[in-house]
């Protein structure tokens, strides 16, 4: 068995002297959909943002045996799609994609052009490449911005909040997406979210924070976890019932 | 169904209940509101005052709200409150509106004293300043590492930033800067036509406009126009999370970003400037020829003869740091904005006030060290 992909060890999270999440571990192992849910406000996305290095806590994150922050200002290990798509509004779709290209390869301008016309077509977003991110419908950008991460061929994809503000069909199509080029290119993903239907099509281990323990409170496959969960808390979830009112 | 009614039950001496009968209902919310008012005013501190729901046939969502705001208020002034006797419907809608849960006591904020509030200005300036330091030295580490890995700068922008901030800006800047000779000009006429020394005020424009008038006036327009361009363009990208998505690609937002927009400002501000100068002559030379008599010749003449090098140059050097310490300003507080649009208002506004201050600091600092150095 192939060494983890990411290790977390006694992570703990926060902002403003206030902690999200406590003393936290977990592995995310090569190949998986590792999906991070849990209540709003949980630190779902703060997590997310000290596995990609953009803040720090205590505690130590491991990507590849390395810390996350070598990612900045150096070639990245792995890409990353912000919840709004965060793509650069004063550049077009394809201008978008080719960026990470431009900056960390010496290929020539047009196989720059045909690498992010190609990412652009596996994410299906043919003919969108002269268009401008306002001029995108909030699936396009998600999708976009997911050819952007996959620029430079990343084993690794952090995805946050894939479905928010998608329409269903849209978030099945994310979801798809998801499933195969996790399945045909073997890329890892770690997806924050906590639409329900999307963790049972495409998670294959998830982690469910909670709010008010600060940890960890299930790890393992998301549809076990449904099924056989003994936590009130787990059941409630996935099950989007109420927490019975404590006496 | 029975109308509503309440009732102050005592029990014990702190020890009391209100009760709560038949249908309450939004509609009556005021009389209901009026009455509990009068009914809850008596208890203090330690005391406890229940809501008895055990009457209560049917209470809709506003009266509920009504009532948890009441015992939430109850708690906090110390007096203990709770629902008792309430049915399974009427348990419900109490859960739902979150009055079982406990209430967290509040402790007054004390107000803040003005010592208090200087003391806390002046850190907070301090700060500042140590951010735009701190932030100036990573721009000269940028620019070093720049040195080596040349292609890692988004140069495409650096035209954009010279067209946007440099040729955009020339006819306000020249319209501006010939008012101010022209305006000037014309107090200094009124003065010196009493001492017949009219051919004077061409040594006066020439030498205020090219030394002070001309940098000054360019670099705050400069702050006005692209200064808090800067500011907005990058601190919108910050609240898009497109500085973190540079980021997560290993592009450093230093060196993408703020090197263009900075370099871009220190090669065309110096122009404009010298463009500057020229217009504020122009409006020195319409009132030296219309009011006092000169001639074109004769007024540019005497510019040229009074007007050295150095004035001209001094002004130059002046704009360089004029438009290090703009793109400094405004890029440092576009790429601190948070808090969605109103921080990127709050930024904005910041840059322009921090800029003009700064200008006018570093106009005089010049000013007097060109004076002691004998420059």
């Amino acid at each position: 068995m192939s060494a983890p992909l990411i290790e977390v060890a006694d992570l703990t999270i926060g902002w403003d002297g206030r902690v999200l999440l406590q003393a936290a571990s977990f592995v995310v192992e090569q190949g998986a959909v590792f999906v991070i849910l849990g209540g709003s406000g949980c630190g779902k996305s703060t997590l997310m943002r000290h596995l990609i290095g953009l803040e720090f806590g205590s505690g130590r994150i491991t990507i590849e045996g390395e810390a996350p922050d070598q990612g900045v200002t150096a070639r990245p290990r792995f890409g990353v799609m912000f919840q709004s798509g965060a793509l650069l509004g004063g550049l077009t779709v394809g201008e978008n994609v080719a960026l990470p290209l431009q900056q960390w390869t010496n290929l020539p301008a047009d196989a720059i052009g045909g690498i992010a016309l190609a990412k652009l077509r596996l994410v299906g977003l043919v003919g969108a490449e002269d268009l401008l991110p306002e001029e995108l419908s909030g699936g396009m950008r998600k999708r976009a911005a997911i050819a952007r991460a996959m620029a430079l061929e990343p084993d690794l994809l952090f995805l946050d909040e894939p479905s928010a503000g998608l329409d269903p069909v849209s978030a099945v199509e994310l979801d798809e997406l998801i499933l195969t080029l996790n399945q045909q290119l073997g890329i890892t993903f770690v997806v924050v979210t906590h639409d329900l239907e999307s963790i049972f099509k495409v998670g294959s281990a998830c982690i469910m924070l909670d709010k008010e323990s600060k940890s960890i409170i299930a790890r393992g496959d998301p549809r076990s976890l449904r099924d056989s969960s003994t936590d009130a808390r787990v059941r409630a979830f996935f099950n989007r019932t109420h927490l019975p009112v404590a006496a | 169904m029975q109308p509503s009614a309440i009732e102050l039950f005592r029990s014990s001496q702190t020890h009391s209940a209100i009760q709560f009968r038949g249908s309450l209902r939004f509609a009556q919310a005021a009389e209901l509101w009026a009455a509990l008012r009068n009914v809850e005013s008596s208890a203090v501190r330690g005391e406890t005052l229940d809501f008895d729901m055990a009457g209560v046939e049917r209470i809709d969502g506003g009266v509920m709200a009504l009532l948890a705001c009441l015992r939430t208020e109850l708690q906090r002034r110390g007096v203990q409150s709770e629902f008792v006797e309430a049915g399974p419907a009427v348990q419900k809608l109490i859960h739902l509106y979150g009055a079982d849960h406990s209430v967290a006591v509040l402790t007054p904020r004390a107000p803040i004293g003005l010592l208090d509030q200087l003391g806390r200005a002046t850190i907070s300036a301090v700060r500042e300043l140590q951010l735009v330091l701190a932030f100036f030295g990573q721009l000269v580490i940028s620019g070093f590492s720049l040195w080596r890995a040349p292609r890692s700068a988004n140069w495409s922008d650096l035209p954009a930033t010279m067209e946007r901030s440099g040729a955009d800006a020339v006819p306000i800047i020249l319209l501006i800067n010939f008012l101010v000779g022209l305006a000037m000009a014309f107090q200094a006429a009124a003065q010196l036509k009493r001492f017949g020394a009219n051919l004077l005020v061409a040594d006066l424009i020439g030498i205020a406009v090219c030394r002070e008038l001309g940098p000054l006036m360019a670099a705050i327009v400069i702050a006005g126009r692209s200064g808090a361009a800067f500011a907005a363009e990058l601190g919108f990208m910050q609240v898009n999370g497109e500085i973190d998505a540079l980021r997560t690609m290993g592009i450093g937002p230093m060196r993408y970003l703020v090197v263009p927009r900075v370099l871009g400002l220190i090669l065309v501000l110096p122009l404009l400037t010298l463009l500057a100068d020229v217009a504020g002559v122009l409006g020195g030379l319409v009132v030296g020829v219309w009011n006092l008599d000169l001639t074109i010749r004769g007024f540019l003449n005497e510019t040229a003869r009074v007007v050295s090098i150095w004035d001209v140059s001094s002004g130059v050097i002046k704009s360089l740091v004029f438009a290090l310490a703009i793109a400094l300003i405004a890029c440092q507080q576009g790429l601190a904005t948070s808090g969605g649009a109103e921080g990127v208002g709050r930024r904005t506004t910041s840059t322009v006030v921090t800029t003009l201050f700064a200008l006018i600091l570093i106009d005089a600092s010049f000013t007097v060290f060109f004076r002691v150095a004998g420059l």
